[in-house]
């Protein structure tokens, strides 16, 4: 998909910058709807989890993690119940959504890491942590970036799937069997919500690190970008 | 692909791009006290009626080695009062009430006679624990066709001896594998596991598996779904 690019002139200065119409309305909805249901489903998730805190037997119990009630959603099992099985269909809504909105626009091609993206990754390390020269930047999305996003997009479909094995290890018996039996899909479950918890940090200090402008493109399409030259 | 705009017509398309976004404030209907729970509940029946659509009748639930069963001493008692509501073994009978042809008191022997099965399933407990057990009773599908219930009924609820109560789909009661359960490891049930007689659903959560039963009702429309439910749980949670 080409890229919609603008020029903005300044009424005042006359000064002239570029924009990139980064994100489309689709790609925002669902990026801001799911961002609340994963919110939802991580917090009820998390006070689901206090009422057997543990991946061990019953009798004896021996709790994994005392998590603070104070950082959880819906007071007691049966409010995050409803929480959860509530905002699991938002989650999963606005993931379809998404994915089906990527595959037949063809806007899937700038998050969805590639081979070929593969010997940029670790420029962009580099680049990030060591304090590297910036590698020149082709397409919206660096290497990193694209690795990063289609990580956590397979990390919602594995939510999803080991969600189910947990909530219907009888109906699914097979994905709850694919995953270890129904003991090891609550495991995954849980290790997913953290894997995905770990992308948000650092996409948050990302927004954080990398400006405005990003975090304004996610809201209007747009970015201000200096940097963008027309092809 | 390359236009040509001045800032402020930008900002004009800027605004007009955010205010489509406007469907994510509908969201926080949720945090609105009033609203919250009528949403939440919503959520849950449509979790629920999406859950009956999901089970199949012809599916069996994953059976288990010997091997595999969790050890007695180490299958948890969970109850909401009691251990045990000291029920009169001698005078015990199960009360059957609604669209049946033959309602009245069954004894355990009548219950016995009819052909026993004895399976190795999953218990998955709400709270997130689960074991495996060795239960023994017979079919509730059989029990029905002797109490002659109607076939065209919808639920069959229960009542126990500790006051709890739950209830059953029609869909579930008849699925071959839902018991009335009067063994778990080829022994007698014991008292606290719900002596004499318990519902065994692999394909229910826990919390539906009631214990020291005392009166069955099979109907068309649902009173009360069950204990757990009244506090806000799910009303089908088929597995």
């Amino acid at each position: 998909m080409a890229t919609r690019a603008i020029a903005i002139e300044d009424v005042k200065t006359g000064e002239v910058t570029a924009a990139v119409y980064e994100h489309p309305f689709v790609v925002r909805l669902c990026h801001w709807v799911n961002a609340v249901a994963l919110f939802v489903m991580v917090g009820s998730g998390l006070q689901i989890f206090r009422a057997f805190p543990s991946f061990g037997a019953k009798i004896p119990q021996k709790d994994l993690l005392n998590w603070p009630r104070a950082f959880a959603l819906g007071g007691w099992l049966g409010g995050a119940l409803q929480w959860h099985l509530t905002f699991m269909w938002i989650y999963i809504a606005t993931g379809l959504l998404y994915i089906g909105y990527q595959i037949f626009s063809g806007n899937y091609k700038q998050v969805l890491f590639v081979r070929r993206d593969l010997p940029g990754v670790w420029p962009m390390v580099r680049h990030y942590f060591l304090f590297g020269p910036k590698p020149p930047t082709r397409e919206v999305y660096n290497p990193l970036q694209k690795h990063a996003y289609t990580s956590a997009i397979a990390l919602g479909v594995l939510s999803v799937l080991t969600g189910f094995a947990v909530w219907k290890p009888v109906q699914f018996s097979w994905l709850a069997w694919m995953m270890g039996g129904f003991h090891w899909a609550r495991l995954w479950h849980f290790l997913i919500m953290w894997a995905m918890l770990a992308f948000v940090f650092g996409h948050l200090v990302m927004v954080a690190l990398h400006g405005w402008n990003k975090f304004v493109s996610m809201l209007t399409g747009w970015k201000k970008d200096p940097e963008y030259r027309s092809e | 692909m390359y236009s040509r705009t001045d800032s402020r017509k930008f900002k004009t398309i800027s605004r007009r791009e955010l205010l489509k976004l406007a469907p994510v404030v509908a969201l926080g209907a949720f945090a609105i006290p009033q609203l919250q729970k009528p949403l939440l509940k919503g959520g849950l029946g449509f979790s629920d009626w999406a859950s009956a659509r999901l089970f199949r009748s012809g599916h069996l639930a994953p059976t288990f080695a010997e091997s595999d069963l969790t050890p007695f001493d180490k299958f948890p008692i969970n109850d909401y009062d009691v251990d045990d509501p000291e029920v009169d073994f001698d005078r015990w009978t199960l009360t059957v009430t609604g669209a049946v042809q033959k309602p009245g008191d069954y004894t355990l022997a009548q219950i016995k006679a009819l052909p026993k099965f004895t399976q190795n399933t999953r218990h998955v407990c709400v709270e997130g624990w689960d074991v495996i057990g060795r239960f023994g009773g017979v079919r509730l599908s059989d029990f029905l066709k002797m109490i002659g219930a109607d076939p065209t009924a919808r639920f069959v609820t229960v009542e126990c001896a500790d006051d709890y109560y739950e209830s059953l789909d029609m869909v579930t009661a008849v699925h071959p594998q839902s018991l009335l359960c009067y063994e778990m490891y080829g022994r007698p049930l014991t008292r606290k596991h719900g002596a004499p007689l318990r519902l065994s659903i692999p394909t229910k959560i826990g919390y539906k598996q009631a214990k020291y039963l005392t009166d069955l009702k099979v109907s068309h429309v649902l009173g009360k779904a069950g204990y757990w439910e009244d506090q806000g749980y799910s009303e089908f949670y088929g597995l």
